[in-house]
């Protein structure tokens, strides 16, 4: 049996798998996103946090995938939300380090400018900081987003589901056409999601900033 | 004097590292008034300034904005109510030219419609086409013309007071020149307080009504350009000022500061056979012709009138005499009088009324008070 049959045997079960995949990354993604934006604000307002917040952030991105799953387990179990956990943590380096850079390196003539013509803390911060911070900030999920991917694969080892268990399925029972029907769908998704937001990356970007 | 505006009472701030940026400053500013404020850098200009609008907080003292204790105002309100222009401009890269301007109308709740309106205005103000300019992005402008962007932005929403941060420190020497001329034009227009910070004597003497001369975080001398050029408080001011007090003084001088009145030397320009009369009289031989209105109609010397067949004549009159502007500068008036090789010339005002007269006796003059009065060597 030939891969494109295998394919087409259990295109139901790819796609399912597929659909799970990219749900997984979703949710890890948002939540992410969220806190990691927000630890970032946070940093730029309290500066003497911030090298000892990036320094556990970054402490947290070097641990082995299986590593921290090993870890998770005893206490939390195993599927969907030891690996969320996992999933997050692992992006909060990209997302805080972007939005803290991006904001930080704002000229700082514009931040005297909008403090000293009389722009609020939060009015600042959504008016000018946000945007003019947003293609860097967008930089940060991309990677996120694409480091996910790879780390929700391995996740399957756990049960969490989505392409990667037919990848150890296959290698457990010596089927290549099965690794192949998992492998390639999710370096599609990857690639995929990486250009995506390549392009929602420069939709975002503010027209005068374009340049 | 009308009425103080802003008064800084025995303000001081030392910074927490224990620099002393300013020092027991007290001055007030009245309604209307430019004060230009110059010093070397660190003098402590920038942060006099910042702290009426509390980007800076003083240490000491007290200050007023209207008769209000600065200290007791809500921060963001007191922003709002001085316009901030500064040398970088800091124009937000993200915003066209019209959202940047508005920014300030905007977060004071101004409909879109009325915010339109007041960006068009404020373009015109600044010399740039709406139309051209109104959707540009920072990055697709000059730096004057950033510059402008960032003086209409200060204006937006009419604040009686406007602090100026060296805004045209950035600029080269012609724009800059430029933009200094556009901004006395401006200041005929809007009466504003404005105060701002320079570390060009030059500067500070063609914009400011008075000028606050600032070393070591004190006010060294705080007055009228004039003055601080006829009479600089001590050596640092004088050395401010530089070697050219004179020239610098005759650049802000109008004729009308250094003419004679006519006195003595009008003929009505219909009773010209009297000439003979008042030449005696008055000792001259040259009279000034005005009609009824007192309008200058020409110049009558003793030679054109003894040598006319008809004494009286109204054609006597030599009418190419140039004439002087009471408001005209005097350095481009001396350079005109030596260009032309005249050694005096009548003084009119804008209605073409004849205001008096002006020699290079004047001039003469003029020079040797600036270099006694300045204690200067040649």
């Amino acid at each position: 049996m030939s891969v494109i049959d295998y394919f087409i045997k259990n295109i139901g079960l790819i796609l399912k798998l597929t659909i799970e995949h990219i749900e997984i990354t979703l949710i890890a993604v948002a939540i992410s996103t969220v806190i990691g934006v927000a630890i970032g604000i946070f940093i730029t307002r309290y500066r003497r946090a911030a090298t000892a917040v990036i320094g556990i952030a970054g402490i947290l991105y070097t641990i082995p995938s299986l590593a921290l799953f090993g870890i998770l387990i005893p206490f939390i179990g195993i599927g969907l939300k030891p690996t969320l956990i996992a999933l997050i943590l692992y992006s909060q380096l990209a997302l805080i380090r972007n939005t803290f850079v991006g904001i930080i390196h704002i000229d700082p003539s514009i931040r005297e400018a909008g403090k000293g013509m009389g722009m609020s803390n939060w009015q600042f911060l959504r008016m000018v900081e946000l945007p003019v911070a947003l293609p860097v900030i967008m930089a940060g999920i991309r990677t996120a987003a694409v480091m996910n991917i790879g780390t929700a694969t391995i996740a399957a080892y756990i049960g969490a589901g989505g392409l990667g268990w037919l990848i150890f399925r296959g290698i457990a029972s010596v089927n290549s056409n099965q690794i192949i029907a998992g492998a390639v769908p999710v370096i599609l998704l990857a690639v995929g999601v990486d250009y995506l937001f390549i392009l929602l990356e420069r939709a975002l970007t503010p027209a005068g900033l374009r340049h | 004097m009308s009425d103080t505006i802003i008064r800084f009472d025995r303000v001081s701030k030392v910074f927490p590292e224990g620099t002393r940026a300013v020092d027991d400053v007290s001055f007030d500013i009245f309604d209307g008034e430019c004060i230009t404020f110059v010093g070397p850098s660190g003098c402590g200009k920038t942060t006099t300034v910042k702290l009426l609008n509390r980007l800076v907080e003083p240490t000491g003292g007290r200050i007023w904005l209207n008769n209000q204790d600065t200290a007791q105002t809500d921060v963001i309100a007191l922003r709002r109510s001085i316009g901030y222009v500064i040398q970088d401009v800091g124009l937000f890269p993200h915003m066209t030219v019209s959202q940047n301007i508005a920014l300030v109308p905007r977060l004071q709740g101004w409909s879109e419609k009325k915010r339109n309106e007041r960006t068009e205005e404020l373009l015109h103000l600044v010399s740039l086409d709406p139309a051209t300019f109104r959707d540009r992005y920072p990055h697709q402008l000059s730096g004057g013309q950033k510059q402008r962007v960032g003086v209409a932005r200060g204006l937006a929403a009419d604040p009686p007071v406007i602090l100026m941060d060296e805004p045209f420190g950035a600029l080269d020497p012609i724009t800059r020149a430029q933009l200094q001329d556009e901004f006395l034009r401006l200041r005929r227009r809007l009466k504003k307080v404005i105060l701002f910070v320079t570390h060009d004597m030059d500067e500070a003497i063609k914009l400011g009504d008075r000028i606050a001369v600032m070393r070591s975080g004190r006010i060294v001398q705080f007055d009228t350009p004039r003055k601080i050029l006829r009479e600089p408080a001590d050596p640092f001011v004088r050395d401010m000022v530089g070697r050219e007090g004179g020239i610098k003084l005759m650049k802000l001088l109008r004729i009308a500061d250094i003419m004679d009145p006519a006195d003595g030397m009008t003929i009505p320009a219909d009773r010209l056979s009297e000439a003979e009369r008042r030449m005696a009289e008055s000792g001259k031989d040259i009279l000034l012709a005005v009609d009824k209105e007192g309008r200058f109609r020409g110049t009558l010397s003793y030679e054109q009138f003894i040598r006319s067949e008809h004494p009286g004549d109204a054609t006597q009159l030599d009418r190419t005499c140039p004439v002087v502007e009471a408001s005209d500068r005097v350095d481009t008036t001396l350079e005109n009088m030596l260009k032309h090789k005249r050694v005096w010339l009548p003084v009119v005002g804008e209605d073409q009324k004849l205001r008096g007269i002006v020699t290079l006796t004047h001039f003469a003059c003029f020079f040797s008070a600036v270099e006694t009065l300045s204690g200067g060597t040649p």
